[in-house]
């Protein structure tokens, strides 16, 4: 009888880095209370009992965290910089859109950056701790912007992240923390750059990325039992965004919605409606529709954050309103 | 003489260089040879080149900040960087893509700055961490300068407390010039001087007016000394007046005349001569003959860049990845 799957995402997490330490001396995790506490979320645990001279607690200092990840990295050295919540990166915006991001394209010494950003909501977390980032670093050049929904990609990515020439912006959702489960690391090994389809299906395409692959493939289920294959597509990197797949598969489907979790003002389901819109409007047979979370703060009760997000209902409700079109 | 009489002849030497490179570019801009903007330290030339004198280009780390042409010079800086960079060379560091005073050779110790003032603390101290990590840390040095503006930012605070609880060897040399812009210092900032800043990150201070050119030589190499020696960050304060406008759009009409005419609005060059002479580390015909020199140079410089090629739109690789893999996919 194989064994129940036992290993959570944040277990990729830990041990993609904890791979990475034992095997490349110029990696180092760098963050507030990654060391000996082992991380807010426990996603650092043992790593500095194992690498002391690898893993350092830093101040609270989101800002001079970055800087000092950029001149290490100028150093040749391949920081990890772990976000105790990827909302505060924003007190950490300058450097990493203007320093990290600029620094190859103005001086041709690239910046090996990875900077881990917990993000996307948990009930309860509220407006500061729930963000999502994906749309707002991507906007900038120079950056790379991965968002692993498995536990194989969170894996995978982070290894090909930080072993990157380039900052990479890695998005790992904390929803998906120690409810997403496998046996293994074992994946298809997709490169950075590269989508999935998670689930085939023929009459509608759901685009999306990150913790919404899995309330895409739960919509999916229910609309199959009324008839529907709904299929959908993983991201996996938002920056650079593989418009091949999404294009091969909305040409099956003629139909698309981009799904994300992040605020609705442009971001990365504009970005793909524009992208299927321009070169492949004569694929379409209904107006491609976006659903994305509500135009205001996170909110703190359950009742409303759950409201906040997509669900398996409002994406069910916005794939019927699409497969009627 | 004293037993230091060549570094500091030195020193002055590439205060003239300095000099006579900044009033070049204020001369091309006037005539529309520069585009965007040209930022000059004239008379912030002794605490910038005695900071770059004392450090090891390819060794130590130097962040140089907008009035420090003297300090890039000091560190090692080719004339020919300077002027490609500010002419639009495709032969210079930043290749057109990064003007002025943002530039820089990251792999020599030389960080290019970026307009966000404060920022370069934390990457300077990240050099530093690396290199301790490496081992490669023992004797080496990391460097950079801000303004008393710069002062008031959150990352001047981030980066130096970073600095100071990692116990790096990090200098920071603010000058300040009493102006951040138009805005003088008791619009800046509350404390009674900006060395006690040091007291609260637990660093050690340093004090300099900045006019002063053989006191800047002998402060800023202490040091630099110092933090060479282990002694962690250290914080040094030069008082002192720009002589020109932020930029040469800026005529500083802001300056109120009293401190124009006050100890601080001395040239430290005017000092420096008087200083050199009278201690008889150089004669006047000597420091006439540097000035004669610097301008040699400095024309050969700009007549280099003028006649290379600007950057070619067609041909730029528009894109802002190292990484193949990535550039090769659409963005």
């Amino acid at each position: 009888m194989p064994a129940a799957p036992s290993i959570t995402y944040i277990d990729a997490i830990r041990d993609a880095q904890r791979d990475l330490l034992a095997e490349h001396p110029e990696v180092f995790v760098y963050g507030q209370d990654v060391g000996k506490f082992g991380g807010a979320f426990k996603a650092t645990q043992g790593l500095q009992e194992a690498f002391p001279s690898q893993v350092y607690d830093s101040p609270i200092s989101e800002d001079a965290m970055i800087g000092l990840a950029i001149g290490a990295a100028i150093e040749g050295m391949h920081p990890i910089v772990e976000m105790q919540f990827a909302d505060f990166s924003s007190v950490a915006f300058n450097q990493i859109v203007n320093q990290a991001a600029t620094h190859y394209y103005r001086t041709g010494v690239p910046i090996p950056l990875t900077v881990r950003m917990p993000c996307g909501g948990t009930p309860g977390s509220g407006p500061f701790h729930s963000q999502m980032v994906e749309s707002i670093y991507s906007h900038y050049p120079g950056l790379v912007v991965v968002t692993p929904a498995t536990v194989a990609d969170a894996y995978c990515l982070l290894k090909e992240a930080v072993l990157a020439k380039d900052p990479v912006i890695y998005c790992e959702h904390k929803f998906l923390y120690r409810w997403l489960k496998a046996e293994n690391y074992r994946g298809d090994d997709l490169p950075i750059g590269k989508a999935r389809i998670t689930r085939p299906g023929k009459h509608a395409t759901v685009v999306t990325y990150s913790a919404m692959v899995h309330e895409a493939v739960r919509a999916a289920d229910r609309l199959s039992e009324e008839g529907w294959e709904i299929e959908v597509v993983d991201l996996r990197t938002v920056k650079p965004l593989d418009t091949d797949t999404v294009m091969a598969s909305v040409a099956r489907t003629g139909r698309l919605l981009a799904l994300g979790e992040a605020f609705p003002w442009g971001g990365v389901t504009a970005e793909v409606v524009a992208r299927v819109v321009q070169d492949g409007f004569h694929l379409l047979d209904a107006p491609p529709q976006r659903l994305n979370s509500r135009d205001t703060p996170v909110p703190y009760h359950p009742n409303l954050w759950a409201a906040h997000r997509p669900t398996p209902e409002s994406i069910c409700d916005k794939l019927r309103q699409l497969l009627t079109l | 003489m004293p037993e230091n009489s060549e570094h500091v002849r030195l020193v002055y030497r590439q205060m003239v260089m300095s000099r006579v490179m900044e009033m070049k570019l204020s001369s091309l801009y006037k005539a529309g040879k520069i585009v965007g903007g040209v930022y000059l330290g004239k008379g912030q030339e002794a605490i910038s080149a005695s900071l770059g004198s004392c450090l090891q280009r390819g060794q130590d780390v130097f962040a140089p900040l907008i009035r420090d042409q003297a300090g890039r010079i000091a560190f090692g800086e080719s004339l020919l960087d300077t002027t490609r960079t500010y002419l639009g060379s495709a032969l210079g560091p930043m290749r057109g893509r990064d003007g002025n005073i943002h530039r820089g050779r990251p792999l020599e110790g030389n960080p290019a700055m970026i307009s966000h003032l404060g920022t370069s603390l934390s990457v300077v101290t990240g050099m530093l961490f690396a290199k301790r990590m490496k081992g490669e840390l023992a004797g080496k040095v990391g460097a950079t300068c801000i303004g008393d503006g710069g002062t008031s930012t959150g990352a001047f605070h981030e980066g130096l407390n970073t600095a100071a609880v990692e116990k790096l060897p990090l200098v920071v040399l603010v000058a300040n010039n009493q102006f951040a812009y138009s805005t003088p210092n008791d619009r800046q900032f509350a404390c009674d001087n900006l060395l006690d800043k040091a007291i609260g990150y637990g660093v050690a201070g340093h004090y300099v007016e900045g006019s002063d050119f053989l006191a800047s030589v002998e402060t800023l190499c202490h040091a630099v000394e110092q933090a060479r020696q282990g002694g962690g960050p250290q914080l040094v304060v030069a008082d002192l007046l720009r002589l020109n406008g932020h930029g040469e759009h800026d005529d500083g009409a802001y300056v109120p005349d009293q401190i124009r005419h006050s100890k601080l609005g001395r040239d430290c060059l005017d000092v420096g001569r008087e200083q050199l002479v009278s201690t008889q580390l150089a004669t006047e015909e000597e420091i006439d003959r540097w000035w004669e020199e610097a301008r040699e140079e400095v024309q050969q410089a700009v007549t280099t860049a003028q006649m290379e090629p600007k950057p070619d739109p067609y041909k730029e690789e528009w894109s802002a990845l190292a990484n193949q893999d990535y550039r090769n996919r659409p963005v």
